[in-house]
């Protein structure tokens, strides 16, 4: 029933050709450094919410190759919908990190002046839509979305991320069979990291994948290894190219694995074995794509590691331009909820700031 | 001017928009080869295509979803809930993102979605085919929610929401699709969002209401002059934001107060409408403010004329206010 398992990435270190994306080193060492970049921001983050300096986050352990490759495999006019743990993916498709770490802090750094909590973050500049919480709201919206881009005209392609939780929303199904009606030029990325919160994948749907259900809605659905960064790129860009030729949707599901907990507000060790953790840490995707770089002579095991120490640094810095913004203005409570401030807002603006306003 | 019905009057709108604007799109169940079950959008198809009038598969939150899509694109989408009764399904497309993407992007997203869709009783439609749901909408911020009455302002208002910045939730009152008659406008027609329409001048008592029971509100004001009682009706058009002004000046003017809606009482519009004149006009009143409204039930079947408030009640509310 579920498509074949596709990977890059053998055992031994080398590559399978029918799935390599065929990058060039300079590629291969950019990826590798925002691998590397999205660790060293989750790390950091937990840090900081641990520490009462930022309130929530949403880390992305685990699934860095998911995130980058598909990222990737972007051009400059297609249009992202992004759910809240998808910074990867917006990192490489140039988001600047030190917006990211703004948001986090909610103040006067943040460009969406802290209406949204953490990981809730866009740019409209390079087409990347605004996150919200509820999960696959964004499915049928990349549909109206892609479809806007056909008629107009536009060669481009949308992509929607989503989990495998999001799967079984009723947002999931009206986007899937709209878009299958209307062959609209959409990518439906999945990561399926295993979990939905507590919830299991093989509760979360009697399916034995989630890439099979394209077929209900007569388009293609592929399976890919999730933390293969090559893999991963190469399907996605196969696809979206797809979708830019006027060939229609596509459902990529990434089999990946969510290291970390849910949220910062999440205990992983209620609900799955450590075991279990550890055998996906074998299969680390960092890691893996760090040994596919050694054995390719693009990054020895010594500049990894001055890599991965520069990617801490460069949170760092981040960390410390935001945490030191003032905080957002009490006025900007009412602004932007209409274009134009109607009258209750005017006045319950006069609520704030001691009457002014 | 040409006389028209409200339903008339709608079709004009979005033909005549659509004309003008390459970017504006209609989606929605039916709306195409079939014309709309209400036939508001009787022969676009023909006329603009099937690339731009849409008929969508049978769910609601895929189209509001497709919808804000597309508006985050550029585009200007007109969706249709075939009946208001349905719309539940695309509530948190509506609720938690058509409403806040504006506020949540700090404006880089703004989403001027249409959402056009019948409301209210008065076609033996039960439970299912006759609500009024205006309260959640107005409840939430970021919408703007516009009912007509007038074939005109069906016109004019639609035409605004089909241009302006912000999400719209454009309820028709099916009742009067075909009753309601009147001169509109030809050609370009624009009635501002946010203004209140003076249907009746009068000095004893503010009779405040909108869509169908605007004439419902005509035939009380009509009874009570007989009575020697001057009635002043507001039609406000837009019910949020509120044109307030109007509901001040009048009130001020006639020190009593009449809401009328035929959406259930309690948490309805009528109930923050009477706070607003309490708050704000308090010493001008010279009797409670009343509200006449439907019952806190399903909307019935059989019992449909009991349940939407008319004339009659209308008028005891006014009489009751004078002699108070």
């Amino acid at each position: 029933m579920e498509p074949p398992l596709l990977a890059a990435l053998r055992e031994d270190g080398s590559v399978d050709p029918a799935l390599d994306p065929a990058l060039p080193n300079e590629d291969l060492l950019f990826l590798f450094r925002k691998m590397l970049l999205l660790r060293a921001l989750d790390e950091k983050a937990i840090s900081l919410q641990r520490s009462g300096r930022i309130g929530f986050f949403v880390p992305s352990t685990g699934q860095e190759a998911s995130e980058i490759g598909s990222g990737f495999a972007l051009k400059e006019g297609d249009w992202v919908f992004p759910s809240y743990r998808d910074q990867g993916a917006a990192l490489v498709r140039g988001y600047p990190l030190s917006s990211i770490v703004g948001q986090l802090f909610g103040n006067a750094s943040d460009a969406i002046k802290g209406h949204q909590m953490p990981n809730h973050w866009c740019d409209r500049s390079i087409n990347l839509v605004s996150v919200s919480s509820p999960v696959a709201t964004q499915l049928p919206q990349a549909v109206g979305a892609g479809y806007a881009a056909k008629l107009r005209g536009d060669k481009i392609a949308v992509i929607a991320f989503f989990g495998d939780g999001g799967s079984s929303t009723g947002d999931f199904h009206a986007a899937m069979n709209f878009a299958g009606v209307y062959g609209t030029p959409t990518v439906f990325f999945c990561s399926n990291n295993q979990y939905a919160i507590s919830l299991p994948f093989a509760k979360q749907t009697a399916s034995g994948s989630i890439a099979e259900k394209a077929a209900a809605y007569g388009f293609e659905g592929v399976r890919v290894d999730g933390n293969d960064l090559l893999a991963v790129c190469k399907v996605t860009r196969d696809a979206l190219e797809k979708a830019r030729a006027g060939g229609g949707p596509t459902l990529i599901e990434a089999l990946t694995y969510r290291m970390g907990p849910h949220s910062t507000s999440d205990d992983p060790t209620r609900y799955r074995p450590e075991e279990e953790r550890a055998d996906w840490a074998k299969r680390d995707p960092v890691r893996r794509f760090a040994e596919y770089l050694r054995r390719a002579g693009v990054v020895d095991g010594k500049t990894a590691e001055t890599l991965a120490e520069e990617a801490r640094e460069e949170v760092q810095r981040a960390v410390k331009e935001c945490e030191g913004a003032p905080p957002v203005s009490p006025e900007s409570l009412v602004e932007d909820v209409y274009a134009e401030m109607p009258w209750h807002l005017a006045e319950q603006r006069k609520l704030l700031s001691g009457g002014e306003g | 001017m040409a006389t028209m019905t409200l339903i008339q009057a709608i079709h004009s709108a979005l033909a005549e928009e659509m004309e003008r604007n390459p970017a504006v799109v209609l989606l929605g169940e039916d709306i195409g080869k079939n014309g709309g079950v209400f036939r508001a959008t009787e022969g676009l198809w023909e006329r603009f295509g099937p690339e731009r009038v849409i008929d969508t598969p049978l769910a609601e939150s895929g189209i509001v979803g497709m919808a804000i899509g597309m508006a985050l694109y550029g585009l200007r989408p007109v969706a249709e809930i075939q009946f208001v009764d349905f719309i539940y399904p695309a509530f948190e497309q509506i609720v938690s993102e058509l409403a806040k993407f504006r506020y949540r992007s700090a404006g880089q997203f703004p989403a001027p979605v249409v959402i056009r869709t019948p409301s209210g009783g008065g076609i033996k439609g039960g439970l299912y085919h006759s609500q009024s749901p205006e309260a959640y909408f107005v409840h939430t911020a970021g919408l703007t929610v516009v009912m007509p009455s007038a074939p005109a302002d069906g016109k004019g208002l639609l035409t605004s929401a089909m241009r302006g910045p912000d999400p719209v939730i454009f309820l028709e009152p099916k009742a009067l699709y075909r009753i309601a008659k009147g001169e509109v406008p030809e050609g370009e027609y624009a009635v501002p969002l946010g203004v209140a329409r003076i249907v009746r001048e009068g000095t004893d008592v503010s009779l405040i209401t909108y869509g169908a029971m605007v004439p419902v509100a005509d035939t009380a004001a009509e009874e009570a002059d007989k009575e020697g009682v001057s009635v002043e009706i507001i039609d406000l058009r837009t019910l949020w934001p509120l044109d307030v002004g109007a509901v001040d000046r009048s009130v001020q003017k006639t020190g009593r107060a009449i809401v009328l809606h035929e959406a259930p009482r309690t948490c309805g519009f009528g109930a923050e409408l009477s706070a607003l004149i309490q708050e704000r006009s308090f010493l001008h009143l010279k009797a409670p403010i009343a509200r006449v409204t439907g019952f806190d039930t399903p909307f019935p079947y059989a019992l449909e004329k009991t349940y939407i408030p008319d004339a009659r009640r209308a008028l005891e509310a006014i009489r009751a206010a004078v002699n108070f």
